[in-house]
């Protein structure tokens, strides 16, 4: 995984609570093995009308939000599924960070693992980002901070081992894979019991 | 003396191969990994880039069920698999269980099922095991006292190489219920309620140990349908404390263990429920005998009320005005009697035997109204096996429903089995999400025993009205 230390974009507002995995990627795409491409279909069922098309008053079909990494969206992003794809298709849209004021435990366990940055604001930063669409934003890891236009600095919340595998590219399976000792022993422990 | 402990802080113990530290998540061991067709093929193509086995295949078990044809020619009469791609993912998960050396329960073994439904009906799941599969409904299995919750992908593929997971310590939420639930309202209004009260976010974060006399008084299939919706609340997982009723409902079931060894487990179950004095982060209390059959009438769980009630008003709310206009509602209105397209009875909710029962008993000696399509899924094979030799298949058939093999089916739709746009869907299943059932479908949450009633009256109905 590519490190990543600070990100720098505006963003693009999605102000809908209790956002769910079935709207980030409807269950009819979940019949692949991959995990590439599955960005064409993010939001499939408000991104396109009936026919396919392009609805042109969904936020981001709009000319504005090209090219935007930071997606603010509603309280409680990412509840329902466990499917990974969720997190696959934001990133492979080109998506790099959801803050909100909460994000669904396994939503944000499965973000982290995909360079993808869950980033809880408090409600007052939130409000002043869904009124500010397309505001240029900076989130820095190192200071789990995120800086608004205004100057304005809010603090977020990671957890620590999370940020550091993110900060350095570190992929956790290697992290467990280096627990082998650990786990023989406990295997070995329990079957003594 | 140690200090006292909840039931779920017992099997984290239990299972830490290295505790949690400021820096480092827990490195926790994985007693079970339940694994299915959707969420596990990218699992296994990590495996084979990086050269990787499974640490402990014999702790991994594989069935298929989310994509998965219900439709009996298609299951067993080689005629082929409607949904192509799904197709797909079938003979896929046979080659990498087949390579890997995982059990499989595939598409025509008599064993198979939805995976929170066969897990305890084969005795796999059982107390204080630590159990994780690719799918969030995992919290079904904490009815049975273990520690079991929903994962995605890449974890799945953790668990592969290294039987562990790295976790930070959730936090713990008790709710005790009181009360003696009244006639007609059963688990599945219980847990709509709760989900009513607490916000589909409230339990964000938190275990959620059930606790009381009521919780002590449901059966097994009740406290699965409890637990199965705890993650519809945003918790990570649901406990119950095992007692007799669960050490009945596993004695004898073909994984649970037997004679000696079964006594040994006995012995270690006793020890897992809460400590009296154990300390809860949060408690919340429920009465009971207060609630009524509940119904959803927007597009999260969260927002439920009592079948008789009207839909809340709040001016200004922008979601909550999109939500309502999706469902085709508006507020202050009353949905009781309004006109029902569709009728599913099943998933892993409401797709045990007991459930089953409930809904047959409404429909024995009527009719499904015209007009309605009803559609009976059961949970596995095993369940459609039992309802059969009870004669209960031939109760939905007369009454003029539609009887299937086993699967998500129109839970999720991934199958081909949808809700057509527009229509009124009472489902038995856990998510009314917009589009969950079909693109545009319209989905209301409600037990089995509201299912039933209001495909017989082709409308939204009190079952206690039928009664
Ligand atoms: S029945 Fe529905 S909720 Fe349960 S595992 Fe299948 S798709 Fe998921």
């Amino acid at each position: 995984m590519e490190p990543i230390r600070t990100l720098r974009s505006r963003t693009v507002v999605l102000a809908v609570n209790d956002i769910d995995t079935d709207q980030i990627i409807p269950a009819r795409f979940l019949t692949t093995t991959t995990r590439e491409g599955l960005g064409r279909h993010l939001f499939a069922d408000w991104r396109f009308g009936p026919e396919g098309a392009p609805r042109a008053d969904f936020v981001l079909n709009q000319p504005q939000s090209s090219g935007c990494s930071i997606l603010v969206a509603g309280h409680n992003f990412g509840c329902g599924s466990s499917r990974e794809h969720a997190p696959w298709a934001l990133t492979d849209f080109g998506l790099r960070a959801v803050v909100s004021t909460q994000i669904a435990d396994i939503f944000r366990n499965n973000a982290l693992k995909n360079g993808l940055l869950p980033v809880i604001v408090e409600p007052d930063t939130h409000r002043w980002l869904l009124e500010h669409s397309g505001a240029e934003v900076t989130i820095d890891l190192e200071a789990r901070s995120l800086t608004l236009p205004t100057g304005e600095t809010a603090r977020f919340p990671l957890e620590p081992f999370a940020r550091y595998c993110l900060m350095n590219g570190v992929d956790e399976l290697g992290f467990l894979l280096g627990r082998e000792a650990e786990i023989a022993a406990y295997e070995a422990r329990r079957a003594q019991a | 003396m140690s200090a006292p402990l909840t039931l779920f802080e017992k099997v984290w113990r239990n299972h830490e191969v290295v505790p949690e530290s400021a820096e480092t998540p827990a490195v926790l061991y994985i007693d079970l990994h339940l694994i299915h067709e959707v969420t596990s093929p990218q699992a296994f193509t990590v495996l084979r880039e990086r050269g990787l086995r499974l640490r402990r295949p014999e702790r991994t078990f594989a069935t298929m069920d989310h994509s998965t044809p219900t439709r009996t020619e298609q299951v067993f009469g080689g005629a082929p698999i409607s949904v192509e791609a799904a197709a797909r993912q079938v003979r896929e998960l046979e080659r990498n269980c087949a390579q890997f050396g995982v059990e499989l329960l595939g598409l025509r073994d008599a064993r198979r099922g939805i995976v929170h439904i066969i897990g305890p009906e084969l005795g796999l799941t059982q107390p204080g095991k630590t159990i994780v599969c690719g799918d969030s409904h995992t919290s079904t299995h904490g009815a049975l006292g273990a520690l079991a919750f929903g994962i995605g992908t890449t974890e799945v593929g953790h668990v592969f190489a290294t039987q562990c997971l790295l976790q930070r310590k959730p936090r713990t939420l008790a709710l005790n219920v009181h009360g003696k639930l009244p006639a007609g309202v059963g688990a599945k209004d219980l847990v709509l309620a709760v989900i009513g009260q607490i916000g589909v976010s409230g339990g964000t974060g938190h275990v959620i140990e059930y606790r009381g006399e009521t919780i002590r008084a449901l059966d097994m299939d009740e406290r699965m349908t409890v637990c199965n919706m705890s993650i519809e609340a945003g918790a990570r997982a649901g406990m119950i404390a095992p007692d007799q009723t669960t050490f009945r409902y596993l004695a004898g079931r073909p994984r649970a263990p037997q004679g000696e060894a079964w006594e040994a487990a006995l012995e270690a179950w006793r020890q897992l429920p809460s400590d009296p004095g154990a300390r809860f982060d949060r408690e919340i209390d429920i009465d009971a005998a207060a609630l009524e059959p509940m119904v959803t009438y927007g597009t999260n769980p969260g927002m439920v009320m009592p079948i008789g009630g009207t839909i809340p008003e709040r001016s200004g709310d922008a979601v909550f005005a999109k939500s309502l206009a999706y469902m085709g509602f508006a507020p202050g209105e009353r949905i009781r009697e309004h006109p029902v397209n569709v009728v599913f009875v099943g998933s892993c909710t409401n797709g045990r035997l007991s459930d089953l029962r409930t809904a047959a008993s409404v429909l024995r000696g009527r009719k499904v109204a015209s007009g309605v399509h009803m559609l009976v899924v059961p949970g596995s094979q095993q369940v459609k096996r039992e309802a059969e030799a009870e004669g209960l298949d031939r109760i939905f058939i007369e009454a003029g429903a539609e009887w299937r093999e086993s699967g998500c089916s129109m839970c999720l739709g991934m199958n081909g089995d949808l809700v057509p746009k527009g229509h009124y869907a009472v489902s038995t299943s856990n998510r009314n999400f917009e589009g969950r059932q079909g693109i545009g479908a319209r989905t209301l949450l409600a037990s089995p025993l509201t299912a039933a009633a209001c495909a017989v009256r082709g409308r939204i109905t009190d079952p206690r009205e039928l009664l």
